[in-house]
């Protein structure tokens, strides 16, 4: 079955975009592929894409870099090159680890985060990281660069902001971590065929300065709505609370009591995946506030 | 049409091709490095995987055109010259290869990791090669033979081989010798039916009936015959013959005429220049279908009011009552103190064999062929030709079956897939015509494992004694016959387990629905049985407060017992063997505190289960159960043992040769192999009911054993010494003082008009049907297995860490490959319980896409600790009996029993869900009748 009828591998930004002026709402953008091809494959009577254009090659989506105060991440940067980066090791744990669970080695390889996100799934164990590091997406929107914060790329389940036939991700920034602060990410999945987990959760922890408190929290659990969004009330309970397995409870409480979780068909039931909310909320919350206990002082 | 310019394996390319490639399109179909597999083109699988610049990348969803100016590796670019690479070399020592069609994708994988990492642990492999599949092996001698090449690679010693301990090995029996043709699969060399091209060929798609029941009203052609490139489009009004086939009852439509039965009835098919014409083709054809009532759960097929989908078979929906009667029921239960009755349900599973279902036909006239040829990997060659013949209108004489290597088959590869329809596209358009089924198809349209709901009800007496069981098993036999009534048979045999059991009442009835036609599957209807008949004999042990152990040994078969059909066994009989070995390893199991069935460490609770089974060796119940092989010798001083057996990755090539070679007294390696051609090779039966190493290696032992008796005579002849002063030495005849090799005898065997080849034909003992008493089958395979299971008390999240297992197989042929096939058998199990069910939905399949459909990985794979025991058969070949099941049947309720140890919830539908589970065990439940297809 043919899937596409052109490939185009184009290396500047700018001959991106004209290819997909040139086709016109026919062209798809495409990173690793391994979302956009599966599905496509999977659908009955798929028709072909009349073009593809690969934005892999473009040096603007390929980096990871800090600069200033802040982390930058190429859209077309592959989950490996992600779990490999230093960098990000040391300023987005909960990224690395999101991005080191997602498929095996040869997905991991060419799939991209972008994808990721531009795919709009509600449960991109990428985007949920992306959520709590207040991460946000440089785009060309309508012809417009533009920043956009990560909750704005997203419109409804798998619908995305950007039009991928018209419009560009280019790449991704957040604040670096700072003294104090610790991220972690989990997920439960369940081992029969069903390629979303059953839950994801990833939290960012910023503590006081005697390293006793939680200052602020970050926190998401997902796919818990038709977006990934972050928990404002659990979040709430957890400034200048101690650090203490209490006030973890604490937090997994108000955070259940806002979460609407459904039972989603072959995947969970409602009732396990509450427990599962306070499991991964227990467990990540727990490792984040070691990691900023651990973390280095301010210089 | 654009250039591509690319290297590949240090070759550089500039090919015009079609932007739409696939790189493993573009490597297999315009490069001819037909090496690396296609499996399911949805990036699960990972056969397909090639280092695109050093990186493995699933080649089967990576567009040709991203790769430009890259440098790709396959596993053609491996081995230097003749050298092989430590990987490949290692999977051949550590018998890591069966089927082959996975092993290059699981060598460049592994190749990449050790390019990166030079001294992995079994962790970083499982990491690596998490999303590689091998459906074969159960990935242990996978993660030795990839920690021996990093050993090698280092310059350091490869680990030992674990081959396992066996008595009284001779010169070739009883030795791991290599399987046959293993160096063309670690190369990428070995070809699979889809590796074959022929000039002029066409490729052919089937279009599929989208219902589960509907009336086939019209099927407009005309607009697909119309489309350019295209060059046949037939029906079931094309049929020559009769259209109809199946292999025990013929209820199966070629081409689906005036009903399709279950979505993947084929309704009509085409033939075209290129796969992607043929299949713009399938979208031109339109068909007016009137939907009917959909009949998709056995208990309401058995029902009154349910539509009748076969009219003219008898008993309507019921495809067949099966009953076991034995001793006095009544009597039996007023005899028991403790009595035990549930009902368990297992779903639809799927073979998931890595290579999708292929077949090419060729005319007669055509590429040197001189009759109508199909090609194609089939488990039973002879009635491919039988039904091709049939469907065409042609005798068999006019029909020629090629049999390719098979990609793995475990029972799925017995119907007929697509033989039929290749040939009637080959006569239609006078050329060859390939059909390759894409994973989604072989999902939806082959037979599968029966779904079954099996009430059992087992008494005992205070003493453990077992005094009555009593079954109830419904199977859904789907839309069509294919193996039903022989499986459910087995399943109804099988349900009283390896036990001594005075008075049986076993009712099965086999249903016809609209659900994907169930069929023959590893463990053939014993698996599900097992399922339900070993959780019984524990929840019976637990009210009786006795061992386990204690109570199977108690009740287990031995020599001299009858069974419930009315076999007095008089051989060969492992089953307390295999059971004390489990024991003996399992109470040397401490973890700290001496040997106990459960524990817990922190939020996580462990515990061991055990489990015994059997499984018949051979069609039997009556069925006539013979084999043919034929030895020859050739002047060079080799031999060749033909017979019409299949390998599908099991081993049955080596294990003729290596009887060839022990009769003839020659070394293993002068013995060549040729299966599976009905012009060349005489007729072996079908690869099924774990029979072939009994059967043919019987049928091939008397060939071999015969001919040397001839070359014997001939030798005497020629020398003029007394024939019975002869001694065998390696390859040599001697008389005294005159020696003389094989080939020179051959030579003189002809120059005097004596062919050097002998043709046997082997009859197992012939058995009883069911019903009638006496021996129902001719052996049988025992096997104890302990499991032990990592609950996550927080998650519900379920580990198999370790596989106890023992299994009578009468006597290990090669012990390695045997071994391969244990551990196999074992993480197939695995899936069987924890992972896979075939979802349908009022008959549509929701598992249409191998993502949907997950068997376990490398990362599931436990430690697997496996004994031989080896109680031989008399008529077994050097006392041999089959393998191939046996080790696929007890793992899944040793894991269930293991549950219920470690958390006290106990399982009664599967696979386990841990979702179901976390909650009983947080509601304080004490059991789980629901499963992962049940969250709804």
């Amino acid at each position: 079955m043919k899937l596409w009828n052109h490939y185009y591998t184009p290396t500047k930004l700018s001959e991106a975009s004209e290819l997909l002026e040139r086709y016109a709402g026919n062209a798809r953008v495409i990173a690793g592929g391994t979302d956009l091809l599966v599905d496509a494959k999977a659908e009955e009577g798929h028709t072909p894409f009349e073009a593809l254009v690969d934005i892999t090659r473009i040096p603007d989506m390929q980096g990871i870099y800090d600069q200033d105060d802040a982390i930058y991440i190429g859209a077309g940067v592959s989950h490996t090159r992600i779990v490999q980066s230093d960098v990000l090791r040391k300023n987005a744990a909960c990224l690395v680890e999101g991005c080191g669970v997602i498929g095996g080695p040869q997905v991991r390889n060419v799939a991209t985060l972008g994808g990721n996100v531009a795919h709009a799934l509600p449960a991109g164990d990428g985007t949920t990281a992306l959520v709590v590091l207040d991460a946000e997406a440089e785009v060309i929107f309508e012809g417009e660069r533009k920043w956009v914060p990560i909750a704005g790329m997203y419109r409804g389940p798998g619908q995305s902001l950007l039009n991928p036939t018209k419009d560009l991700l280019i790449r991704f920034r957040f604040p670096k971590l700072g003294a104090g602060e610790g991220t972690a990410f989990d997920r439960i999945m369940r081992p029969q065929g069903v390629a979303l987990p059953v839950l994801s959760c990833a939290v960012w922890v910023k503590l006081d300065a005697a390293r006793e408190h939680f200052e602020q929290i970050r926190a998401c659990v997902a796919p818990a709505g038709p977006v990934p969004a972050r928990l404002e009330t659990a979040e709430a309970a957890a400034a200048g609370q101690p650090v203490t397995p209490e006030t973890i409870e604490t937090i997994i409480q108000t955070a259940l009591s806002a979460l609407k979780l459904r039972t989603s068909k072959y995947r969970a039931t409602a009732e396990y995946r509450e427990e599962m909310a306070a499991v991964l909320l227990r467990r990540t919350l727990t490792i984040a506030a070691q990691r900023a206990k651990e973390s280095p002082q301010a210089r | 049409m654009s250039e591509l310019q690319i290297t590949v394996n240090g070759r550089d390319y500039h090919r015009d091709i079609d932007e739409s490639r696939t790189l493993a399109h573009f490597l297999r179909y315009d490069l001819g490095l037909t090496g690396t597999k296609i499996g399911c083109e949805e990036a699960e699988c990972g056969i397909c995987t090639v280092l695109v610049d050093g990186v493995p990348v699933d080649s089967c969803v990576y567009p040709a055109f991203k790769a430009a100016g890259s440098s790709v590796m396959t596993i053609e670019g491996l081995a230097e010259g003749e050298t092989l690479h430590p990987l490949q070399k290692q999977f051949v020592r550590h018998g890591a290869v069966q089927c082959g069609f996975c092993t290059p994708g699981l060598i460049m994988t592994a190749h990449a990791l050790l390019e990166e990492n030079a001294d992995p642990a079994r962790e970083d492999i499982k990491h690596a090669l998490k999303d590689t599949f091998c459906r074969c092996t159960g990935y242990a001698s996978v993660m030795d033979a990839i920690q021996s090449a990093a050993r090698e690679k280092r310059g350091e010693t490869p680990l030992p081989v674990k081959d396992p301990t066996v008595n009284e090995p001779m010169d070739v029996i009883s030795r791991s010798v290599e399987p046959q043709e293993v160096w063309e699969k670690v190369t990428g060399v070995a070809k699979y039916t889809d590796d074959y091209v022929f000039p002029n060929m066409l490729f052919a798609r089937t279009l599929r009936s989208p219902y589960p029941h509907a009336k086939v009203l019209n099927i407009h052609t005309e607009a697909a015959k119309a489309l350019p490139g295209v060059a046949a489009v037939l029906t079931h009004k094309d049929v020559p013959g009769e259209n109809l086939h199946g292999l025990v009852y013929r209820d199966w439509p070629v081409m689906a005429g005036d009903v399709a039965r279950y979505v993947g009835d084929p309704v009509a098919i085409v033939a075209a220049e290129t796969q992607e014409i043929a299949d713009e083709a399938l979208a031109l054809i339109e068909v007016d279908y009137e939907p009917l009532p959909v009949v998709a759960d056995p208990k309401y097929a058995h029902s009154p009011e349910a539509p009748v989908l076969h009219p003219e078979h008898p008993t309507g929906n019921l495809l067949k009552h099966i009953k076991v009667r034995h001793g006095d029921i009544e009597q039996g239960f007023a005899e028991a103190d403790i009595i035990v009755e549930r009902e368990y349900h297992t779903p639809t599973t799927e073979h998931a064999f890595l290579e999708p279902e292929c077949s090419i036909g060729v005319p007669e006239g055509v590429e040197g062929h001189d009759k109508l040829t199909v090609y194609v990997g089939s488990q039973i060659p002879y009635q491919d030709r039988e039904q091709v013949a049939k469907a065409m209108g042609i005798p068999e004489t006019r029909v020629r079956i090629i049999g390719t290597l098979i990609g793995g088959g475990f029972g799925g590869k017995e119907d007929i897939a697509g033989q039929i329809h290749v040939a009637m596209l080959a006569n239609a358009t006078g050329r060859p015509v390939k059909m390759l089924y894409t994973r989604q198809e072989s999902l939806i349209f082959h037979p599968k494992r029966h779904a079954t709901i099996i009430r059992i009800k087992t008494g005992a007496k205070r003493d453990g004694r077992l005094v009555a069981v009593e079954a109830e098993l419904y199977g859904d036999g789907g839309a069509y016959a294919s193996l039903s009534d022989k499986v459910m048979t087995r399943a109804t045999t099988h349900a009283t387990g390896p036990y001594v059991v005075p008075n049986a009442k076993i009712d099965c009835y086999a249903m016809y629905t609209n659900n994907t036609p169930c069929g023959a599957f590893r463990g053939f209807g014993v698996t599900q049985s097992a399922f339900a008949v070993e959780q019984n004999m524990d929840l019976i042990a637990e009210a009786l407060d006795m061992d386990p152990i204690e109570f199977r040994r108690i009740n287990a078969q031995k020599v001299g017992v009858t069974t419930a059909t009315g076999q007095l066994l008089r051989e060969s009989v492992g089953l307390l063997e295999t059971i004390d070995d489990v024991r003996k390893d399992l109470t040397a199991h401490h973890n700290g505190r001496g040997f106990t069935w459960s524990w817990r460490e922190g939020s996580k609770a462990y515990g061991w289960g055990v489990a015994c089974s059997y499984k018949n060796t051979g069609l039997g119940g009556g069925a006539p159960d013979k084999s043919e092989a034929e030895v020859e010798a050739f002047e060079d001083g080799t031999f060749e043992v033909r017979t019409a057996a299949a390998d599908m990755g099991q081993g049955i090539a080596h294990v003729v040769a290596q009887m060839a070679a022990e009769e003839l007294h020659v070394a293993y390696n002068r013995v060549k192999v040729l299966l599976c051609d009905t012009d060349l090779t005489p007729n072996g039966g079908p690869t099924t009911a774990s029979r072939q190493t009994y059967v043919t290696g019987n049928a091939a032992r008397l060939a071999a054993g015969a001919l040397r008796a001839a070359m014997t005579q001939s030798a005497a002849e020629m020398l003029d010494a007394p024939p019975d002063s002869v001694h065998y030495e390696e390859g040599l005849l001697r008389f005294d003082e005159h020696k003389v090799d094989y080939g020179t005898i051959a030579k003189w065997m002809k120059s005097n008009g004596i062919q050097p080849r002998t043709l046997q034909e082997y009859w197992a003992p012939k058995t009883q049907p069911l019903g009638t008493g006496g021996d129902m089958h001719v052996a049988f395979s025992y096997a104890t297995q302990a499991a032990l299971v990592e609950v996550d008390m927080e998650t519900g999240e379920i580990h198999v860490k370790k596989v106890i297992s023992s299994t009578d197989i009468g006597r290990a042929i090669n012990p390695l490959m045997l071994q391969g096939q244990i551990e196999g058998g074992i993480v197939m199990a695995m899936g069987n319980c924890l992972t896979e069910s075939f979802i349908l939905e009022d008959g549509v399949p929701w598992s249409r896409l191998l993502s949907r459909y997950k068997m376990p990985g490398i990362k599931h794979a436990p430690e697997i600790v496996s004994h031989l025991v080896e109680h031989r058969a008399a008529d077994g070949p050097y006392g041999a009996k089959g393998v191939g099941e046996i080790p696929s049947i007890n793992t899944t309720p040793a894991i269930c029993n293991a549950i219920y140890n470690a958390t006290g919830v106990r399982i009664f539908s599967i696979p386990v869900d841990q979702d179901a589970l976390l909650l009983a065990m947080k509601n304080n439940r004490h059991e789980v009748h629901t499963a992962w297809h049940d969250v709804k």
